[in-house]
């Protein structure tokens, strides 16, 4: 029992003794992110450069909100970074972040993308659009996200799970427009035309599309520019053709990335400043030729790439509106059974 | 009469009560881990009861039929698949003779290095319509279109069932094995001379007697297949993992996650029932008849050439060539992947899976132990209790870490500032500590399980003889118990070591800032199709895996021969 005792004693020294503590150092900024660190990796490098600032990133998909609620007023978060507009109005909703009133960020962000009380800001746009098969599709066949639900599409639409934030935000869209009825119908209709089950990423829509298991598709329009770019997925892409939806009605359905800072955020003059430096020209430019974005701020010009697509229409919806309507968007597309 | 004489004549037994207290100590003692190790469990509870918003009936009316069908559809493939595999590779290796056998012994535990979320990687890039396979074959044939042929989508319900028996399957072989081996080969010569088959006596004496391990393999493999998000997640598979994961994440309502992490909970209770209910009369006291060694068969041609296949396929599928596809592309991208950062995610896996082992182990053995010393249902209560971790999903705990560390370090926190004018912060949440914590409530089943088989194999005679010499509980498990439990020892350690490195979900979400382990590193590349960049560190997860694979394989070889 002694050498149990000592031993179990032994351990769990040695476990607090190793753990490490977070730093709290005043030259840093702590970031909680759902983005994919490499995407943000090279936004951060030039921010230490430029600022001296040391940035920690804790990457997850999933749980961020959740453990940021339960650090409480002790939470070492300055930053949240998100990839859509319903997590950010999530953190505002649950009072998770801060109210914020910067001169620099809404110089930069134009007022219809930032929290009227400046709890959160939207740092790029992307349009949700349509993509069709050059050889089995004529173009003009297709120009509206309604018309998905069309039975002349029967087995070839594709697109990824309906639970996924960006299908969600489209389809919180659509209940916007059409109320919730309507959209029910619809989406039992574009259920209905799924070539396959919904699965994988918005890429592997398009890649559907070149391997023919369906000719049209739903994405975000910056996987386009991401393959096309890239030598090994060049080839999927080119077969695809990219349609901003609804360019006679409303416009396109766009959704928003963007970062909030933490309610408690014990670092808040460099969460700041993280901020002020992600909406500024250099960074807004780096999302828009890394990443193939639109920026938010005005007089950043797109990458040569997306430039190409041409301007488009963006429905002017506000923001709020979708998250509004996002949790009867994900309880419809339980009820519809769209993933089963 | 002289001092001496009087000691001599006093009865040598320690009296009544102070046996009692000795033993009381540890139940006491397994009590208070138990209440550590329901913690979480129990703050998941809390928040199923109160959900910010009753979101069951929505969830009954509309998708939990289908979590429930597919989730029962994907335990009983698994589980018929991985006893198909594990049971009759076990027995072929441990009692018969064929060329490569002392290879296979250790290789058909290879697959256990492998996560199933990264097998699933690899086998989608081959089998998908892009991969190399398809491509092959419609140049072969002249395919133009997928309508020009049919290939089994890798992306479904079988693919998932088959990914994951590939990787589970060594929980059976292991425990059946050793099962195997530790029997006494007596047993088998006595059913033989009496005129029974190889065959029937394998039926009849073998199964029986090793069933209470296969057994634990086997429930180990369904509660690994209930807890897997990685491989379900991108097959699209909807199980109760991913509707639970959905809930929470996408109907931000933890609460409903949480209820469905009660309803998968009632799914180990029934299945931990099922195995201890068929088993209720059944007590087993093997005896090792040392010096005995075992009586191999020699087999004919055809069937030599059986069992090497037998062998070797799950071998090739779950490990030789997942593993090659790898290794090629960890050559590509060498340049890219060996640098720094994969040495300190490399440090960071092994130093956690090691803690996690420790501390999983220690907890077992106090349970098993107690269990031993005072077998009454309250012990039986509290180790059935502690082994619910493994039940619910790694994230599901995570949260269920959280919440009770998260509250004691702000409750010290706002009393230290009361009294001391001292902020402590956050002391445990975010730290090694509370992974370390989180891996123990969701491994311990597995310390537990081999231990408890491993002492029902030590006749009580044992435990008499050495307390009726006047040692104490805790000086009879050092001396008498812990030696003859090595086996079941280093199983548990290492299984719980390699299934640490391999755990994702929790380690996700519980990881301090900057804190990568190679799990982590893998899952973000792979999952944004950068496979090829995360080659080095998968490899490097299942090259961990295959040490202690081989250790333990040596080891059980050389104790069936002592």
């Amino acid at each position: 029992m002694k050498n149990l005792k000592s031993w179990l004693c032994g351990t769990l020294t040695c476990l607090t003794m190793a753990a490490p503590v977070a730093g709290f150092a005043a030259e840093d900024v702590n970031v909680y992110s759902y983005r994919q660190p490499y995407l943000i990796q090279p936004l951060i490098d030039a921010f230490s450069e430029e600022t001296g600032i040391k940035v920690n990133v804790v990457f997850a998909k999933q749980g961020i909100l959740e453990r940021l609620e339960r650090e409480g007023r002790n939470s070492p978060a300055d930053v949240v970074l998100t990839v859509d507009i319903g997590r950010l109005d999530e953190l505002a909703s649950k009072d998770l972040s801060l109210a914020v009133d910067s001169e620099t960020l809404n110089k930069n962000i134009p007022a219809e993308y930032r929290h009227p009380e400046g709890k959160w800001f939207g740092l790029t746009r992307r349009a949700r659009v349509i993509y069709t098969s050059k050889d089995r599709v004529e173009e003009g066949e297709i120009t509206r996200y309604e018309d998905l639900a069309d039975n002349r599409w029967n087995d070839r639409v594709c697109t990824r799970s309906g639970k996924q934030d960006y299908n969600v935000a489209l389809i919180a869209s659509m209940i916007a427009h059409h109320g919730e009825a309507e959209t029910e119908k619809w989406l039992r209709g574009l259920k209905d035309n799924l070539a396959r089950k919904p699965q994988g990423g918005d890429r592997d829509q398009i890649r559907a599309i070149a391997e023919g298991v369906c000719d049209v598709a739903v994405g975000n329009s910056y996987y386009y520019g991401v393959m096309l770019s890239d030598p090994e997925q060049k080839g999927p892409a080119e077969a695809a053709r990219l349609v901003f939806p609804n360019q006679d009605g409303r416009g396109t359905h766009v959704n928003l990335s963007g970062a909030a800072i933490a309610k408690h955020a014990p670092n808040r003059e460099n969460a700041m400043a993280f901020l002020e430096f992600l909406s500024g020209e250099e960074a807004q430019q780096m999302y828009a030729d890394l990443n193939y974005e639109y920026p938010v701020r005005e007089g950043v010009t797109p990458a040569s790439i997306v430039s190409e697509w041409g301007d488009f229409k963006a429905d002017d919806l506000p923001l709020d509106e979708i998250a509004k309507y996002r949790e009867a968007a994900v309880k419809m597309v339980d009820r519809v059974g769209y993933d089963n | 009469m002289s001092a001496d004489s009087a000691v001599l004549s006093a009865p040598i037994e320690v009296p009544h009560l102070q046996r009692r207290r000795l033993t009381t100590r540890w139940v006491l003692a397994a009590v208070f881990v138990t209440f550590l190790i329901a913690l979480p469990v129990a703050s998941v509870f809390y928040l199923a009861v109160s959900p910010d918003e009753n979101i069951w009936p929505h969830l009954v009316n509309t998708v939990l039929p289908v979590y429930v069908a597919n989730t029962l559809l994907l335990l009983g493939g698994v589980g018929l698949l991985t006893f198909l595999i594990g049971v009759p590779t076990a027995w072929v290796v441990s009692t018969c003779e064929f060329p490569g056998r002392r290879i296979m012994e250790w290789a058909l535990l290879l697959p256990f290095a492998f996560p199933a979320y990264v097998i699933a990687y690899v086998y989608t890039y081959m089998l998908d319509y892009a991969g190399p396979v398809q491509i092959a074959l419609r140049e072969l044939f002249q395919w133009q279109r997928p309508t020009d042929y049919a290939f089994p989508e890798i992306r479904s319900m079988g693919g998932a069932i088959i990914m994951l028996s590939l990787v589970l399957y060594p929980y059976v072989y292991l425990l059946a094995r050793a099962a195997f081996l530790e029997q006494s080969p007596s047993l088998f010569a006595v059913s033989r001379s009496l005129g029974r088959s190889a065959y029937k006596t394998f039926l009849t004496v073998v199964l029986p007697i090793a069933r209470p391990a296969i057994a634990v393999g086997l429930s180990l493999v369904l509660m690994e297949a209930l807890n897997d998000f990685g491989t379900v997640d991108f097959f699209a598979v909807r199980s109760l993992t991913a509707g639970l994961f959905d809930t929470w994440l996408n109907l931000s309502n933890i609460g409903g996650a949480a209820q469905i992490a009660v309803t998968m909970l009632a799914f180990v209770v029934l299945l931990v029932t099922l195995e201890r209910y068929s088993r209720r009369r059944q007590e087993q006291y093997g005896s090792r008849d040392h010096g005995q060694q075992l009586h191999r068969f020699e087999l004919s041609g055809r069937r030599k050439f059986l069992c090497v296949l037998l062998c070797l396929t799950p071998v090739l599928l779950g490990f030789l060539l997942p593993a090659s596809v790898l290794v090629t592309f960890a050559w590509q991208y060498f340049e890219q992947s060996w640098n720094i950062e994969f040495f300190r995610y490399s440090l960071n896996s092994l130093m956690l899976a090691a803690f996690a082992a420790i501390s999983t182990l220690s907890v077992g053995l106090l349970l098993a132990y107690s269990r031993r010393l005072q077998d009454t249902r309250l012990m039986r209560t509290l180790i059935r209790f502690s082994s619910l971790g493994y039940a619910m999903p790694g994230a599901v705990i995570a949260v269920g870490v959280i919440i009770p560390l998260a509250a004691f370090d702000n409750w010290l926190d706002l009393r230290m500032e009361q009294w001391f004018d001292v902020r402590t912060g956050l002391l445990l949440s975010g730290t090694v500590f509370a992974m370390v914590y989180a891996y123990t409530v969701r491994f311990l089943v597995v310390a537990t399980g081999s231990l408890e088989t491993g002492l029902q194999r030590i006749t009580p005679s044992m435990d008499m003889a050495s307390r009726s010499l006047g040692f104490t509980p805790g000086q009879t498990l050092w001396r008498v118990h812990l030696p003859m439990l090595r086996t079941s020892l280093i199983t548990a350690a290492l299984v719980v070591f390699v299934d640490t490195m391999k755990e994702l979900p929790a380690t996700l979400i519980l990881r301090p800032f900057n804190f990568e382990t190679l799990a982590t590193h893998v899952y973000q590349l792979a999952s944004d199709e950068r496979l090829e960049q995360s080659a080095l560190s998968a490899l490097f997860i299942v090259l961990a895996g295959i040490v202690p694979v081989i250790v333990l394989s040596r080891n059980l070889t050389r104790q069936a021969k002592t």
